[in-house]
């Protein structure tokens, strides 16, 4: 084991770089699964015939696959149908075509969770059903969701680990780089990558307890 | 499509029941630590709590890649040599025994201290209460959430294709890359994988609605 040699000011230098590639990927992917699951999840709820099965069809069928088989699909299945990605898109695309599914099933099941006779109020007050939707309906659901959607988003910055096979350079990636130089680095590299990965989403487990509370009271 | 299942049915037969093999020694394997670190996070002794805990937070909040990496080349190098299936299947087991810990907690947590209580008074040790009377009956509440957990899990093992481990996922890109078929591999994997989760997916649904109604 060599600590000094690992923990060199270009080594940690180089690994801040890695995350902060993770931290770009896990934003831009939950930025966009939350508004293609919220819409997704909406159509599911509304029960407008056929769509909203075949929607639910179609999420199933995601969430039931492999995180790892969409990366590489759109990562090498993609560009044989003419659809080329850098590693950076490629992960994002994958990462939110993943986790839209995931989170349209929680934004679905929050907002079943809301008693009917709200809806039935609302509607019987004049409001529409959009009107219903987004004032009385989402808003009741979306405290029921916070902390199943918080669980979601650590387990995104979790999988992004996953993009290091199509050498995407995020922070596992990097890792594996350094410690490929001399073994004597590895037990350090892990304890450090093992540690970043634990702090960021420590910190937003916190967070999501804190949001939780708040909203409870 | 056909040609491929023809000629890499064996190699796809091998992926499917390692992938099967691997979810289940990681299912058993995580149902028993998951079980033993729920009864420290609630266990009367400060230090089993803080053992218990320590252990689902730092599980649950660090990649599986890292913990199998971990046992895939930092073990072998230090303590015992291990194949890739079973670096991944123990890398597996781990982190799945952390949320598989916090769902039997919350299992075991629902039910009624008096339960706890009237065991005790009957003259059971602790762990007799808790073995025959609490846990029998938590494991039936939580029989939903642990399903989805071995839904993960299924679909978790494909992290055993980054260490070599045979499953459904290296075993397609074997395929794909020797018969530069990649779209139609991943469609063939990607069946058989919904063959195991779907299922299993909607009977889980199922039971969910069965026990909110």
């Amino acid at each position: 084991m060599n600590w000094s040699g690992a923990y060199t000011w270009i080594n940690l230098n180089y690994l801040l770089q890695g995350l902060w590639i993770t931290i770009q990927i896990s934003v831009i992917s939950i930025i966009l699964s939350s508004i293609f699951g919220a819409i997704l999840g909406i159509i599911r709820y509304s029960k407008i015939s056929k769509v909203s099965a075949f929607v639910g069809f179609l999420v199933d069928i995601v969430r039931n696959l492999p995180l790892l088989l969409i990366l590489f699909f759109s990562y090498f299945g993609l560009p044989q149908i003419g659809i080329r990605f850098s590693t950076f898109s490629a992960a994002i695309f994958a990462f939110t075509i993943f986790e839209s599914a995931m989170l349209a099933e929680i934004f679905r099941s929050g907002l079943e969770a809301v008693d009917k006779g709200q809806t039935e109020a609302a509607r019987s007050n004049g409001l529409t059903y959009l009107q219903t939707l987004r004032y009385i309906v989402f808003p009741q659901g979306l405290k029921k969701m916070i902390a199943p959607i918080v669980s979601q988003f650590i387990s995104l910055v979790k999988d992004t680990s996953l993009a290091t096979i199509i050498l995407l350079p995020d922070l596992m990636q990097r890792a594996q780089v350094i410690y490929g130089q001399d073994t004597n680095y590895m037990i350090p590299i892990f304890i450090l990558v093992a540690a970043t990965y634990f702090v960021v989403n420590y910190l937003l487990s916190l967070f999501a307890g804190f949001i939780d509370r708040r909203l409870k009271n | 499509m056909i040609t491929i299942i023809q000629e890499h049915l064996p190699q796809l037969l091998t992926g499917l029941l390692n992938t099967v093999f691997s979810s289940l020694i990681a299912l058993i394997g995580s149902l028993i630590l998951g079980t033993i670190f729920a009864l420290f996070e609630i266990s009367p002794n400060r230090l089993l709590r803080f053992i218990g805990k320590a252990y689902v937070e730092v599980f649950r909040n660090i990649p599986l890649l890292v913990i199998v990496l971990i046992f895939y080349i930092v073990i072998p190098m230090y303590i015992i040599k291990i194949n890739g299936f079973m670096a991944g299947s123990i890398g597996l087991t781990i982190y799945t025994s952390a949320f598989i810990a916090e769902v039997i907690k919350a299992g075991i947590l629902s039910i009624g201290k008096g339960q706890m209580e009237a065991a005790r008074s009957n003259g059971m040790s602790y762990l007799q209460s808790m073995w025959h009377v609490v846990l029998p009956q938590a494991f039936k509440v939580v029989i939903p959430p642990l399903g989805n957990q071995f839904i993960n899990l299924v679909k978790n093992s494909s992290i055993l294709a980054f260490v070599a481990g045979a499953d459904l996922m290296y075993q397609a890109n074997s395929i794909a890359s020797t018969t530069f078929q990649t779209n139609q591999t991943y469609l063939i994997v990607g069946l058989l994988y919904l063959i195991l989760t779907m299922p299993l997916s909607y009977y889980m649904r199922h039971l969910e609605k069965k026990i909110t109604n």
